[in-house]
């Protein structure tokens, strides 16, 4: 439940900025408390909460009683400085630890009292128990984002109130602490990272997000959500936790599902052999392009689909769970735990494609005509078109050097070099 | 925690394929039947495979958003979801007729239950007819109008053309068009005939899909003859052989679909929170301008 961090602060710890202990925050802190079991403790940064069982009817010896449940190094020793407890009201029902100290018969008001003090921590509780909620996928990224499992509230806080920032593909989310411990968030594109808030189009609806990822920056259509394409200039500003969650959702459906899956250790990966195998209908014809033979044709669909430049996720999945690709699976921060509905459907037309044969043609080319080829080639498959200049002619793929390689090399019926594609008479 | 899953084809070409899943998405969660509405695709993302994941009620609701029971209601969905011992008879349906079926899903776990496709619902029988309305922009229309429901028809699925009909003899029971057929992109009686089956002057020509694109803004308007071809353009109401036919385009465009997922999502238990009532008002005003 509760973070058990040890509280002990270094020389170089940071200052943490003053927190206000909201009534909401305190509310559920009683709520909670209240609901203990006689030997549970709420364990926040730096302060255990229990009840006193002095402070009840039935309980002699609250200190032996609770001497067993301690858990942590901090206060294994409970039952040694119980002796020196400070009981502020006979008639409270809290009792408190604080590093060795231990307070006992505190009541509402008392309980505020060291509540508010340690601020931080039950702040920090709050959110995550409270507002962030149980849902795992959305609990653990959010503590991802400010290291909540790694670093000490005190850090984070100090951290957070400047403002702690992560990436996730080409989002760039960064969480902010508000004077009472509440986070909010900003999401905009990793690009305008410098770019000032004014200048971004402001959104505050996660689902607004649908409209954004739709289109790239030319107004394309975007039909694969973690493409590398993700358009510039908007800004999600103030964002809750649960907003913030949603609208990362919204940008890169269940990547963060996938991850947390990932990070628990069962990321249900379904390599390539055992998804084609289970296509039907138009894509039951994908399974024939497997012949047991090789796998270098999953290599090359992976190279042309799957590569960093193409799709942000991370492949975890291989040809089968004997055999690995050759090919690099990317840095993705999530991963991709089958082959997607756009390689499937690629690969349906690969299968088609590549049932026929080599043959051998015999084309003139000039030396500078063959790199011309691959150069043009290259250029679209990098997407790298839209960039040549209109006047560079001494780029290979230049449109001019294009257009005069096929005047010249293209017969009028649109063939290389007048060599029909199909001698025996095809096209 | 309740939440809706609306599953639907999608396109990895066309944009417009999932806007009506997200504008219905978008009227349910307003209406606030559902702690949580999500959407999953064939094509897009999250894909069926993953979007269980991303729900967090413990009682879900799957819905698909397709017009016929078949191949992807049938087969697709239920692998896809990874719906463990799927079986159709698990509907049984006439085709017609499937309701629900309540299958833990490997996935995550947990119980879901499986919807039958919103387009055998009875209650598509309004939305046609609410179609209507809206390309009228007439909420009386009716007299002095004949209504074409057109869809796919056998090719690929025989329950497709079922559906059409069904949805077309309840109209008729009505009484409220002059005339009301059931035509088909692929056998008798053919789009491509439509003045042959209507003596009315006004006929509106409403197609059972879910979202407009290929079928919808090409194949049709050029079959019935809006336009010789879709690129130019048609009018609606756009005179074809002396009548005038208005073209509705996919009825699932039409926000009161959002009623029809409500109604699948009850049939199987969901609790609607008094949703139906409010879907029906908004989307008439939505639909009023």
């Amino acid at each position: 439940m509760a973070d058990s961090a040890p509280a002990a602060a270094a020389d170089d710890d940071p200052v943490a900025p003053a927190i206000e202990l909201s009534a909401a925050a305190f509310d559920a802190l009683l709520a909670a408390a209240e609901s203990l079991g006689p030997d549970e403790r709420l364990r926040l940064e730096g302060v255990t909460v229990g009840l006193d069982a002095a402070g009840t009817d039935d309980a002699e010896n609250a200190d032996s009683a609770n001497a067993g449940t301690a858990n942590t190094a901090d206060t294994a020793n409970t039952a040694d400085t119980a002796n020196t407890a400070n009981t502020a009201d006979a008639d409270g029902r809290f009792m408190v630890e604080i590093g060795d100290e231990r307070r006992t018969g505190l009541d509402d008001r008392d309980l505020h009292e060291v509540a508010a003090d340690h601020a931080a921590a039950v702040t920090d509780w709050y959110v995550f128990e409270h507002v962030v909620g149980e849902f795992g996928p959305r609990r653990a990224f959010l503590r991802w984002l400010e290291d909540a499992d790694g670093e000490t509230v005190a850090r984070r806080y100090a951290a957070l109130a400047d403002g702690v920032a992560r990436e996730w593909g080409q989002l760039r989310v960064t969480v902010r602490l508000t004077d009472r411990g509440e986070r909010r968030y900003e999401v905009r594109h990793v690009d305008d990272a410098d770019v000032p808030r004014t200048d971004l189009t402001a959104y505050d609806d996660p689902l607004d997000a649908r409209e954004i990822v739709r289109s790239d920056e030319r107004g394309r259509y975007r039909p694969l959500k973690t493409a590398p394409t993700l358009r510039r200039g908007w800004v999600f500003a103030d964002l809750g936790p649960t907003d913030a969650y949603e609208t990362v959702e919204t940008v890169y459906p269940a990547t963060v599902a996938n991850w947390y899956r990932e990070r628990e250790g069962d990321l249900d990966v379904n390599h390539w052999r055992e998804t084609m195998e289970r296509q039907s209908g138009i894509y039951g014809v994908v399974k024939t392009w497997d012949r047991g033979e090789s796998y270098h044709h999953v290599n090359w669909v992976a190279e042309a689909c799957c590569d960093d430049s193409q799709c942000l996720k991370r492949r975890e999945w291989e040809y089968d769970d004997e055999t690995d690709l050759d090919v690099d699976g990317g840095d993705g921060a999530f991963p991709c735990r089958e082959p997607c509905s756009l390689v499937v459907s690629a690969a349906r037309k690969w299968t088609r494609l590549e049932s026929e044969q080599s043959r051998t043609y015999e084309f003139e080319l000039t030396p500078s005509e063959k790199a011309q080829v691959e150069a043009v080639i290259d250029a679209v498959a990098d997407g790298r078109t839209d960039e040549i200049r209109e006047a560079d002619t001494k780029d290979d793929a230049n449109r001019y050097r294009t257009r005069f390689l096929r005047a010249k090399r293209f017969d009028d019926d649109g063939t290389l070099g007048g060599v029909p594609t199909d001698p025996d008479g095809g096209e | 925690m309740q939440s809706l899953v609306i599953v639907a084809h999608g396109s990895h070409l066309n944009p417009d394929s999932s806007a009506p899943t997200y504008a219905h998405a978008d009227t349910i969660r307003a209406s606030g039947a559902f702690d949580e509405v999500r959407t999953g695709f064939w094509k897009e993302e999250p894909h069926f495979r993953e979007v269980l994941r991303t729900v967090e009620g413990d009682e879900i609701y799957v819905v698909p958003l397709f017009v016929s029971e078949g191949y992807f209601t049938e087969r697709v969905i239920p692998r896809e979801l990874r719906l463990a011992g799927w079986d159709v008879d698990e509907w049984d349906s006439d085709g017609l007729s499937a309701d629900q079926a309540t299958l833990v899903a490997a996935d995550i776990d947990r119980e879901v239950h499986y919807c039958g496709p919103v387009g055998t619902h009875r209650a598509m029988t309004d939305v046609i007819v609410r179609r209507a309305e809206s390309v009228t922009d007439d909420a009386d229309v009716g007299e002095g109008f004949g209504l074409a429901v057109v869809g796919h028809g056998t090719e690929r699925n025989e329950n497709s053309a079922k559906a059409i009909a069904y949805h077309a003899d309840r109209i008729r029971e009505r009484d409220r068009f002059d005339e009301v057929t059931a035509l088909y992109m692929d056998e008798d009686p053919e789009v491509d005939d439509l003045p042959e089956f209507f003596a009315s002057d006004d006929v509106v020509l409403v197609p059972l899909f879910i979202a407009d694109g290929y079928h919808t803004q090409e194949d049709i308007p050029e079959d019935v003859g809006l336009c010789a071809d879709y690129t130019e353009g048609y009018d609606v109401p756009e005179p074809v052989d002396g009548a005038r036919v208005w073209y509705a385009g996919a009825v699932g465009t039409e926000p009161l679909m959002a009623d029809v997922i409500l109604e699948r999502a009850g049939d199987a238990g969901a609790d609607l929170r008094g949703a139906l009532a409010d879907v029906r008002e908004t989307t008439r005003v939505a639909t009023g301008d």
